[in-house]
């Protein structure tokens, strides 16, 4: 049954961009999920569903799960996904990328009964959250391994939109990297998509022409990582731990952790305890842990476990001053910290990063 | 400088072997009078059993071999439904690539994360040499050869043989070529397998070569970019090889350019490979009495023999 729900769950999505997959049980809570690749995508949809499963394994007499793969952003086709899961009894629906935001807040309007929560965005309305994770925190871990592992000094960043969460991440990383290296350079590449295998391998390989020695992404699939353990360079897992793409290449993953926060905002649903609110958990509450520091030397991965441990206990912040930008503006005084507030709208690459960041 | 250039095109020629061979094939489709839009399904199956093929072989040309036969047998649900019980060409083959998208899909799914030995290059110089003028010439995969030696076969079996001109007169008229004893159905038959075949070969280069893994929608609309290939190119095997490295050309060279820092927007960047390739080919194929002269005349209609 399970494997006819997938496949016409597949059949719809591309007929439609969208399918829904539902078998309707009177009693139990309906919990939507939209998704932005397939969950097989070993990375940040592969995390959402990770998540969507611990939620279904805790609280599965009470609730049912469904979910919707490959669903374009924006436009109507998330709009429609979203309005069927609201039209099919759901009781509440996460949409889990940055560019389901107007579609969410859209549906959301029509469906005053059913709450909404929008992973990565910054508009809420009084049934719509939004929830996102400190990834940032994981970039700057890696970055102060890159600054220890690069002998080239030049790192390749294979980046998906210029929105303020991935440029958080590149200057995050950039940051970790100085510290170890302070002539070290980040080279972005913007491939404008989260999910397309081929493109990201190009950038990958581009980079590495161009002789970056580390690779990494903010892209969704296992491709670039792939493509740098071919020509046996190291690289980043990204959103889930990609170890067995590259067993002797990966240095460590950023390993997004959803569950948690599914199970609590569904009880919040069936308790009637929920509120609209934004959340943004990092290292601290465990929504973004770091996978096993490998295919580095013992001292490295000593200097990684303590930044994690500081990150972690909050003694150290990714964004601490002096901080400037890259015209040598300085944004951020010594001894502060970036708030959040600028760190949600983040527009800026600081000094060090090369090239120009797309307006 | 040629340290750049070289690498650049090596990685060009991968990305537009997939397109040459997905076009090639649909373009001996529609020269039958068969517009099939299963490209992209037909894609993703090849890629999937080819890629399972390899894993169960060992041997990535094996894998090939199988992308290529379920290319085929994809291809053969699209010409019996089309064909034989006349159904709507564009709407059977939208359903052929929705068909094919969950097909992969799910018999892919224990196979995401596996890993394969690669179909690997003729010939890698010496790391410590640097890139070479010869490997532009030796240095690719011999798939690679192989899309180009099938799409100069093709050109030369459309213009020059006369098995090419009875295909081209299937689909410029049918009922013509009916009425002087041609198959008209068994021509279109084997036209649908060969594209079958094509976009089989092209999808399990990406799964085998391209980047050597499984992964959902992994040709992630490369089946459409081959269709409009086809259009842009009105029809003509040289043009389509002129588009399809012109398009892998310069998505590497935007990358390139982002990477040195040109500072030339990045979302502009992007789009650069679709707009220059339509620009470029709508340039060359301006000639609209041309167009018409290359266009099959049949093309989607459907055919019933009547007498």
């Amino acid at each position: 049954m399970k494997t006819l729900n997938r496949v016409a769950v597949a059949l719809f999505a591309t007929l439609l961009s969208f399918g829904v997959s539902t078998s309707a049980s009177a009693d139990k809570t309906k919990v939507g999920f939209i998704y932005i690749g397939p969950p097989g995508d070993h990375g940040w949809t592969y995390a959402h569903d990770q998540g969507r499963l611990q939620l279904e394994k805790e609280l599965g007499s009470q609730v049912e799960t469904t979910f919707v793969e490959s669903v374009k952003e924006g436009g109507p086709d998330a709009e429609r996904a979203i309005a069927k899961l609201a039209q099919t009894g759901h009781k509440l629906i996460f949409t889990t990328s940055f560019g389901y935001m107007e579609p969410t807040l859209k549906v959301a309007k029509r469906f005053p009964n059913v709450k909404f929560e929008h992973a990565t965005g910054y508009k809420r309305a009084d049934n719509v959250s939004t929830y996102s994770a400190r990834f940032y925190e994981g970039r700057y871990v890696q970055g102060v391994i890159a600054g220890q592992v690069s002998k080239s000094g030049v790192i390749g960043y294979i980046a998906s939109f210029p929105i303020p969460e991935v440029i958080r991440g590149i200057n995050a990383f950039m940051l970790g990297a100085q510290t170890q290296n302070p002539n070290i350079k980040v080279k972005v590449v913007w491939v404008y998509t989260w999910y397309d295998p081929g493109k990201e391998a190009d950038a990958a390989k581009v980079l590495m022409d161009q002789g970056a020695d580390i690779i990494t992404q903010h892209t969704d699939s296992t491709a670039a990582l792939q493509a740098a353990a071919d020509r046996g360079i190291h690289a980043f897992g990204q959103a889930s731990d990609m170890i067995q793409f590259a067993p002797k290449n990966q240095l460590t993953a950023n390993m997004n952790t959803w569950g948690p926060y599914y199970v609590a905002r569904t009880k919040a649903v069936l308790d009637g305890s929920w509120k609209s609110q934004d959340t943004w958990h990092g290292m601290g509450e465990g929504m973004v842990v770091m996978a096993p520091f490998t295919n580095m030397s013992s001292e490295v991965a000593a200097l990684a476990q303590k930044t994690y441990d500081d990150l972690r206990s909050g003694k150290l912040h990714a964004f601490s001053g002096p901080i400037n930008d890259q015209s040598g503006k300085q944004v951020v005084a010594a001894g502060a910290v970036a708030d959040d507030g600028m760190l949600a709208g983040m527009k800026f690459y600081v000094e060090g990063v090369d090239g120009e960041l797309p307006k | 400088m040629l340290d750049l250039i070289i690498p650049s095109v090596m990685t060009m020629m991968t990305a537009a072997t997939p397109l040459i061979f997905a076009a090639t094939g649909e373009l001996i489709c529609e020269k039958s009078g068969v517009l099939n839009l299963g490209v992209e399904g037909m894609m993703l199956v090849g890629a999937v059993f080819g890629f399972i093929g390899a894993t169960v072989t060992g041997d990535p040309y094996m894998g090939l071999v199988i992308g290529a036969f379920s290319g085929i047998m994809a291809s053969l649900i699209f010409a019996i439904l089309t064909l034989l019980l006349v159904s709507n060409q564009v709407a059977t083959g939208l359903a052929l690539t929705i068909f094919g998208t969950g097909l992969s899909a799910l018999v892919g799914a224990n196979y995401v994360g596996e890993t394969i030995d690669r179909i690997r290059p003729l010939y890698v110089p010496d790391a410590a040499d640097g890139p070479s003028v010869a490997q532009l010439f030796f240095g690719h995969d011999p798939v690679v050869y192989l899309g180009l030696l099938v799409l100069l076969a093709c050109a030369g079996f459309l213009s020059r043989s006369r098995w090419g001109m009875i295909l081209r007169a299937v689909g410029d008229s049918d009922v013509s070529a009916h009425a002087i004893g041609y198959p008209v159905i068994r021509i279109r038959f084997a036209a649908v397998a060969f594209g079958g075949m094509m976009a089989g070969i092209g999808g399990a280069y990406l799964s085998l070569a391209y980047t050597p893994l499984w992964a959902e929608n992994m040709s992630a609309g490369r089946g459409w970019i081959a269709l409009a290939l086809v259009v842009f190119a009105s029809w003509r095997p040289i043009r389509v090889l002129f588009g399809a490295v012109l398009f892998g050309g310069i998505t590497i060279v935007q990358l390139n350019a982002q990477a040195i820092g040109l500072g030339i927007p990045g979302a502009i960047m992007s789009m650069l490979p679709y707009l220059a390739t339509i620009i470029v080919l709508v340039l060359i194929s301006s000639n609209a009495m041309r167009i018409r002269l290359n266009a099959p005349a049949c093309l989607a209609q459907p055919f019933r023999a009547e007498r």
